[in-house]
């Protein structure tokens, strides 16, 4: 109790120093606790949504580029294939479960039209969901001009059942090149917390037949999605599709290595950040040593005050290192503030972004290691005015200093 | 057996040109339980000195202070911290009070290095010094009158054997410095506790019937007279 009501004492006349220190940690805490936990979890949200399918079959180029273009609907495809690769792949019922081909390559307003068949909305994106459109909606018919829409895009597209719009030409906005073709939106999409939730989706034959487009491309698709029936099967025909010297144009893109791939490409960033939150909390720590150190001189007819009165040399040693554990504690408690802050605003950001979420609240190891170090240096750097204050000489500091 | 007593005390500090000057060379003191005795000493006789080698606060070159049947000088600084924390109250001529802190407070840290706290007990010794209004009150807060008030509670806080009393109204007028030595006399008197003052004011050394000089108990100040 005493030695709080030293450290209480403390904390309140040093206020401004007090603040701004314990900032400068939660800072750091948040900082370096945020970017683990978001790289961790983006990550695995990443991994996670594949949309339910194993490989991605497309032109051949960057496999990448062919797994974010087709699952999280970003980048460009490499290239197109033939509909004849499609019936191909999806007559190889051995190692083939499910092939569900996509044509991408209008946009209205910015958000992505894709086409493809309704088979794909009984492939369960996770284990035991499947997209399913909002009553009283329908899914789009194969041979009519209607689009089912993704619940994000109808939100921020403001458009609803029954609304009537007409696609745009590419994967960017460009109000000059309308399509000059009116599909109906039949059905809007249950949330799925997914890219689906993202994208309008219409039949396949109306991206590939639509007016202005390449004939020469209305027999063509953008990729194929697919489900193997084994993994060992389908990592086989990945094989004979990519290292194939007589097959040079199309590839089979894993999903879920070419998402970890993709994270790894992004570990140097990863590295230089925490390295950066790491220097903040020395910097921090730094903060805690100077602001204490600083105050010795002004604190020593304090602690001889309390050595005459019968405090230990361990006492006024201990009172300082709790100083520096209480204002490293206050800021790491502010860092789990910013923290929230910073993964709430990452997760919105790349809900926003790609459609797929990240649990905020999901627990990380970082969370308990990064606090716990932080708590270790803090209390560290109070080792040194700690010392000074064990060496405070009594009688003469009991003498006021003029 | 006394409650104080010292033998051969001798204490010297070096000065800045490096020589050694002797500040204390006590053969032999004593006091009893409950004493109350008024050492009479102009600045520079090495009462401030005399009173923290007996609080444990400095070491003496040589000799023995016992003090309630413990030999300072077997003791490890911790164990003289403790016996100080247990046995001694402490008045300084300056209160020493911490600034930070209330009156309550202040009282309070007395006794927490000690015999522990006892909030009913502070509330009590500042009442009996006329503070009882005055709990929250910070030092500066206060008149000087007051601030020796406190000063005085703090001391008497731990329930002391011995108060040791430092010129503890060299900054009060002689009225309130007459108050203060009789309310600190009064209190160590019901608190059966020894009280052994050094001062230099002739009007609190003349409330002592008990009263000595420090140079006749300090040779070294004789040989500085002589």
């Amino acid at each position: 109790m005493t030695l709080w009501l030293i450290v209480r004492k403390s904390l309140r006349q040093h206020l401004l120093s007090t603040i701004i220190t314990a900032v400068s940690i939660g800072l750091a805490t948040g900082l370096l606790m945020s970017i683990v936990a978001v790289k961790d979890q983006s990550m695995r949200a990443f991994t996670n949504v594949s949309g339910g399918f194993d490989a991605v079959m497309g032109s051949r180029g960057s496999k990448l580029s062919l797994v974010l273009f087709s699952i999280f609907h970003m980048d460009k495809a490499p290239g197109t294939l033939p509909w004849k690769e499609y019936e191909d792949i999806k007559s190889d019922t051995n190692r083939i479960k499910t092939a569900i081909p996509i044509v991408v390559g209008d946009n209205f307003k910015g958000f992505r039209i894709v086409g493809t068949v309704h088979e794909l909305f009984d492939v369960e994106y996770q284990q035991g969901r499947r997209h399913a459109v909002q009553e009283p909606g329908r899914m789009f018919k194969d041979n009519l001009q209607e689009a089912v829409i993704g619940g994000h895009a109808a939100r921020r597209l403001g458009l609803k059942l029954g609304d009537v719009f007409q696609p745009y030409h590419g994967l960017d906005y460009n109000p000059a090149s309308k399509h000059e073709v009116d599909y109906v939106i039949v059905g809007i999409l249950e949330p799925s917390n997914t890219p689906a939730d993202h994208v309008i989706w219409i039949p396949i034959k109306g991206l590939q037949n639509m007016p202005g487009h390449d004939l020469g491309k209305k027999t063509e698709v953008s990729a194929v999605l697919l489900q193997f029936n084994s993994k060992l099967k389908g990592a086989r025909l990945a094989d004979e599709v990519n290292n194939s010297n007589e097959i040079r144009d199309k590839t089979i893109a894993m999903i879920a290595p070419e998402v970890t791939n993709f994270f790894l490409r992004f570990e140097w960033l990863r590295i230089v950040l925490s390295m950066m939150a790491v220097l903040v909390a020395l910097v921090g720590a730094g903060g805690i040593l100077a602001s204490l150190h600083n105050t010795m001189n002004e604190r020593r007819r304090e602690f001889a005050i309390l050595r005459a009165l019968g405090a230990r040399r361990g006492t006024v040693f201990g009172a300082i290192i709790l100083e520096s554990s209480t204002i490293t504690t206050l800021g790491v408690t502010i860092g789990f503030v910013f923290y929230s802050g910073f993964i709430a605003l990452s997760a919105h950001y790349i809900a926003d972004m790609t459609g797929v979420v990240i649990n905020p609240m999901e627990p990380n190891l970082v969370m308990a290691l990064a606090p716990a170090g932080i708590v270790a240096l803090g209390t560290l750097a109070g080792i040194l005015p700690a010392m000074k204050a064990y060496r405070t000489d009594v009688a003469e500091n009991l003498i006021p200093q003029t | 057996m006394p409650l104080l007593a010292i033998e051969n005390l001798r204490k010297t500090y070096r000065t800045p040109d490096g020589e050694t000057q002797v500040v204390l060379d006590v053969p032999g003191f004593v006091l009893e339980e409950r004493q109350q005795l008024a050492l009479r000493g102009t600045s520079g006789t090495g009462k401030t000195t005399l009173l923290n080698c007996i609080a444990g606060i400095l070491s003496p070159n040589s000799g023995r202070i016992t003090l309630a049947g413990h030999n300072l000088g077997e003791l490890s600084e911790s164990q003289r911290d403790r016996l100080r924390a247990e046995n001694i109250g402490y008045i300084f001529q300056t209160f020493n009070l911490l600034q930070g802190y209330t009156c309550r407070e202040n009282v309070l840290l007395g006794m927490s290095f000690g015999t522990g706290v006892d909030h009913a007990y502070v509330r009590h010794l500042l009442n009996r010094v006329g503070l009882g209004d005055r709990l929250d009150y910070r030092p500066s807060q206060l008149s000087v009158g007051q601030q020796q008030r406190v000063a005085v509670a703090r001391a008497l806080a731990n329930r002391p054997k011995l108060v040791l009393a430092d010129e503890p109204t060299g900054n009060l007028d002689p009225k309130n410095a007459r108050e203060a030595m009789k309310l600190i006399r009064e209190i160590c008197g019901e608190n059966d506790a020894a009280l052994l003052l050094v001062s230099h004011d002739r009007t609190v050394l003349d409330q002592f019937d008990d009263c000595s000089d420090l140079a006749e108990i300090n040779r070294a100040m004789q040989e500085v007279a002589q």
